[in-house]
Parts: structure tokens; C-alpha cells; sequence
């Protein structure tokens, strides 16, 4: 399939990338070739075989339903925030 | 390893790291250093042994880890720019566990920016160097683990493999690196990638440095809930049917893999193996599956990055729009943004069928063929990668050509099961060669065993 300049611009905005010209062209011919490339799944028979989801062997690992100290304080993730004030995260005006 | 003497002094082997760790910096090997920190650990293993006190088994050993690893010390980057800033509250367990054992941890290697690559190339601090020639790659995406063991600065290095990335660049350097089975180690506090092929294993000199840290990494963890219960130390298997893959053997592949292989195979037959040939014709897709279903996972995990609760936030950001938008697309390289795309293409609605979903069945035939495979024979060896270590900037403007690098590591991940690179020879030329032992679900240890079969044998 061709990829289009709206294809791209419509994968950004999902992707949330603020693109510049130049990378809405170079990243279009990239995803054009990778596209063609995993497009040749085609060829194979996959009629009636179930899909494979994740490869780990076990369903569901139950715990008991109780609260379980937590390995960072609040105080330690706000720190990592790249603005703070009055203890919580800073971010610009909403609405 | 060589602490286990009581020979040299804790300080005296993390000096000596760090020396060499900057005798080599033109190999970029490191994002960072952990000089400060390093010593004082050691001066405080030195002070215990004099005390008399148990101090581990790998105890004073100087380490060096991807810096892909949550660790309260240096910042944790994932060679990226987004995270250049992320200083972890929390430590992963794997960290946890093998400095519990009083590993020191020296550095933080360099990888593919979010593990996205097979070269090291796509690092927002420019790409390491192949320990063997510095005009090539080092591999990837865990290039700068596998180069700061190969160039004897560490005894040992973490990686994380999702599609190759401790394989790769560990055949490219000539060390050994173990992808373990899915579910072997604890990723609590690893940067994720791709969540249904991600595993955290080693880089090592030797097998026995393998199934020691092996033994000391594995087991079941509260904190992830793909962890398999222990299973690690049980007794390993005999191994007596060697299979090799039909399919793998072309013009596709350099002559000297096919040589190394060749020849590994001769010996192995000398030595009174059987050798089984494999038809796997699915595996060829393999490679078109995981470049959907990674993508498509890469697209999940890495959405979380969005300027606000840690990382980078650009400075030019007037809106809560703008927030995400611009710290997404300043903070992740061109590789991370072409995965996190295509991610986003091959779940999007019209898409989701003829791609994710078809990958997803193509997924299970794969692994159908692989349990079809160990019915024939106890392991398989086949090469790490099509060709040795490239030329730097060689593939980087070729993204597809990039991929095809992973061409025969990537359906390992895929089925879950586990793989051990080992050092296969030199080329005329003097770069490392790589092969890899890949078993059944939980053989780990066997394989480990097993390659001191393949060393003698190249003896």
C-alpha cells in the first residue's frame, strides 16, 4: 500500500509527535519501505490457527488482596517531575 | 571469577576497572560512570573481608550496566534524550540481586536509544565501537555492555534482549550472552520495550560466569508477574541430538558464519553428537512478525514518555499539547519514532487484521515449528546473524536493511525460548564470530553446560 503525506501526519498525531517538514518526508520513505517489507505476512497461510498473544505459560498469578509497601515515597516521584510546585506536578495552562 | 580468590583487594579490581574504563573512552562505551559510588562499596567490602564477615559470591566484582536499568545510582537514560534527566526513586531487581552479592557496578553502557537497533548507532551519545576493529559497530542494541566485557574493563555486563540485542552484539565482540527463557528474570525496574519478547540476561567471559550470575538472577519475583516460578537450578539435561537449520544455510549468510558453523558441527559429529536437519520454513517470516508485534508493543509501552511525571520537557512547550508533542519529538530519535509509527499503523482500525492479528498467528506457527524442532533434538545451533560486525553508518540511513540484521535472533524471541551466543573464531580479518545454542522452554542452564562441549571442541 502507499503511505500518503496524510498517512504520516495522521500516525503523528496519534503518536503525539510535533514533526518537521523535513522528517514528515524522511520518516514517510522509511515507513513505505518497512510497510512493503512486513507486507510480505501476506504469503503465508495462517486459516484457523489461533493468534499467539504472549509466550508466557501461566494465566493468572494471584496475591493476596492487601496493601504492599510501596519502593518510592511520593515525595521521591515528584522529584523526578520536570516542574513542581506546591508538592504537585507543574504543568502549563489546560483550559 | 577472580575475586572468589581473595587475592586482589575490592578497590584494587574497581581502580583498575575504572582505569581501563577510561583508557578505552574512545569506544563510548559509557553513558556515564560510577566512580564515586564504586569505590565506596568496595573500601566497604574490603573493611568486611578484613572483619571476617561473608561477603558474597560476587563479592568486589566490578560490573557494567545497560543503561536501560532502573538504579538509584547515576541517571538511568536508556541512551536517550528523553530520559536524559531520570534519576530513578528505585532500584530493578536484577540490580538489586547481584549487588546483594556485592557486585559494584562501574558504568552505564551505551545501546540503541530505548534498545531500538542492532548497532549502537541509534544512542543520542553517538554509537560505541566494535572492540575487534573501531571502524565497525559494536552491535546491538546492548553494544556497550558487550564491548566493555570484550575489552576486559568488566567481568561481567547486563543486557536486555528483545529481538538479538545481547546476541548480536556479544557474537560482534566475542564474549559470551545469554538470552534466558521468557519469564527467567525479574524486569521490575528495566526500561520496557516491546513487553511479550523483552528479557534481561548477561554478558560473560566464560560459561561458568553465566550460570553463576544465572543462578544468582533467576527466580520468581513479586514485582513482575511474567516471572516463572524457580526453575533455574534444577539439574540440567543431557544433551545428545544437535539440529541444524536447513533454511539458514544460504548465500544470505556470510561464507565465514557458514564456515564457523561448518566446522563447529564437524567437531561436534567427531565427538559422537547426532546431528538433525531442521526444515523451519516459517522462520523466514519470522522477521516481518516481530518488526509488527514489537512495534506495536514499543507504541504501548513508550506513550508513557510524554514530558510530564519525569524525563525531558521541551522548553518551547506553550501547551499541555505542545507538552507532549514537542518533549516526544525533541526526546526520541528518528529509530524510536519510525517504532513507535508503525506501531501505531499496525493497530489502527482497517490495519489491525491484515497486520497485528496476522502477525499474532504467524507467531504461533513459529513457535509450533520450534516445538516440532525439539521433538527431533535436544538444541539447535545455528548463527547469531547474517554477517559480522558491519561498518559504522553502513546501514543506518536503511532502516529495513538494519532489520534484516535480526533476521535469524528475533524468532527466538518470538517463541520465548532461550539462546546462548558463544564465541565462534575470528574471520581472516580479525572480527569475532558468533553462533548460538537455542533449547526448549527452561534449558537455560543445559545450554550453558553444554557450550563447554562446543569450547573444548574448538580446542
Amino acid at each position: 500500500m502507499e503511505i500518503t503525506r496524510e498517512d504520516i501526519l495522521h500516525l503523528a498525531d496519534l503518536s503525539n509527535f510535533s514533526l518537521s517538514e523535513a522528517e514528515i518526508d524522511s520518516l514517510g520513505n522509511n515507513l513505505q519501505d518497512i510497510i512493503k517489507y512486513i507486507s510480505q505476512l501476506d504469503e503465508l497461510d495462517t486459516e484457523g490457527v489461533e493468534p499467539t498473544y504472549q509466550v508466557f505459560e501461566m494465566e493468572n498469578v494471584w496475591r493476596d488482596d492487601e496493601i504492599l509497601g510501596q519502593d518510592a515515597t511520593p515525595d521521591e516521584l515528584l522529584a523526578t517531575a520536570p516542574a513542581e510546585y506546591q508538592h504537585q506536578i507543574k504543568v502549563p495552562k489546560v483550559l | 571469577m577472580k575475586i572468589a580468590s581473595k587475592t586482589v583487594s575490592a578497590v584494587s579490581l574497581v581502580k583498575e576497572a575504572l582505569e581501563k574504563a577510561k583508557k578505552y573512552a574512545e569506544y563510548n562505551v559509557f553513558v556515564s560512570l560510577n566512580e564515586e559510588e564504586a569505590l565506596k562499596k568496595a573500601e566497604e567490602i574490603d573493611a568486611r573481608i578484613a572483619k571476617g564477615e561473608n561477603v558474597g559470591r560476587l563479592a568486589g566484582v566490578p560490573y557494567a550496566l545497560k543503561d536501560n536499568f532502573l538504579s538509584e545510582e547515576g541517571n538511568t537514560t536508556a541512551s536517550s534524550k528523553i530520559l536524559e534527566p531520570f534519576h530513578a526513586p528505585i532500584t530493578s531487581t536484577a540490580v538489586s540481586k547481584i549487588e546483594a552479592e556485592g557486585a559494584i557496578m562501574i558504568g552505564r553502557t551505551n545501546l540503541d536509544s530505548f534498545a531500538h537497533g542492532s548497532s549502537t548507532e541509534n544512542s543520542y551519545f553517538g554509537p560505541t565501537l566494535n572492540s575487534h576493529d573501531k571502524t565497525r559497530v559494536a552491535g546491538g542494541s546492548s553494544g556497550g555492555s558487550a564491548v566493555a566485557v570484550a575489552l576486559d574493563i568488566v567481568e561481567f555486563a547486563t543486557g536486555t534482549d528483545t529481538g538479538g540485542s545481547i546476541r548480536q552484539p556479544a557474537s560482534f565482540n566475542g564474549v559470551y550472552g545469554l538470552k534466558p527463557t521468557y519469564g527467567t528474570i525479574s524486569r521490575y525496574g528495566v526500561v520496557a520495550m516491546a513487553s511479550s519478547t523483552d528479557v534481561v540476561g548477561f554478558f560473560t567471559k566464560t560459561p561458568d560466569d553465566m550460570n553463576l550470575l544465572m543462578s544468582i538472577a533467576a527466580g520468581q519475583d513479586s514485582k513482575d508477574m511474567t516471572t516463572l516460578p524457580d526453575f533455574y537450578d534444577e539439574e540440567p539435561k543431557t544433551i545428545k541430538r544437535i539440529g541444524v537449520i536447513k533454511d539458514f544455510d544460504n548465500d544470505a549468510v556470510d561464507q565465514d558464519i557458514r564456515d564457523a558453523l561448518a566446522h563447529k558441527v564437524e567437531l561436534l559429529k567427531s565427538k559422537g553428537y547426532e546431528i538433525v536437519e531442521l526444515e523451519m520454513p516459517t522462520l523466514k517470516y519470522a522477521l516481518a512478525v516481530y518488526y509488527i508485534v514489537v512495534p506495536a508493543e514499543v507504541s504501548s509501552n513508550l506513550s508513557r514518555h510524554d514530558g510530564i511525571r519525569y524525563g525531558y520537557r521541551s522548553e518551547d512547550a506553550k501547551s499541555l499539547g505542545e507538552v507532549y508533542g514537542k518533549s516526544r519529538n525533541e526526546g526520541f530519535m528518528p529509530e524510536n519514532k519510525r517504532r513507535i509509527m508503525i506501531g501505531n499503523f499496525v493497530l489502527s482500525s482497517g490495519f489491525y487484521d491484515a497486520y497485528y492479528l496476522k502477525a499474532q498467528k504467524a507467531r504461533t506457527k513459529i513457535i509450533e515449528e520450534y516445538n516440532k524442532a525439539f521433538e527431533k533434538c535436544d538444541c539447535i545451533l545455528t548463527p547469531v546473524s547474517p554477517n559480522p560486525a558491519f561498518h559504522l553508518g553502513e546501514k543506518v540511513n536503511d532502516p529495513v536493511a538494519m532489520y534484516l540484521e535480526d533476521v535469524m535472533s528475533v524468532p527466538i524471541n518470538l517463541a520465548g525460548v532461550p539462546s546462548l551466543a558463544v564465541p565462534a573464531g575470528e574471520t581472516a580479518d580479525g572480527l569475532s564470530l558468533g553462533l548460538q545454542i537455542v533449547g526448549p522452554r527452561r534449558s537455560d542452564k543445559t545450554l550453558i553446560e553444554f557450550s563447554k562441549e562446543l569450547e573444548e571442541a574448538n580446542e
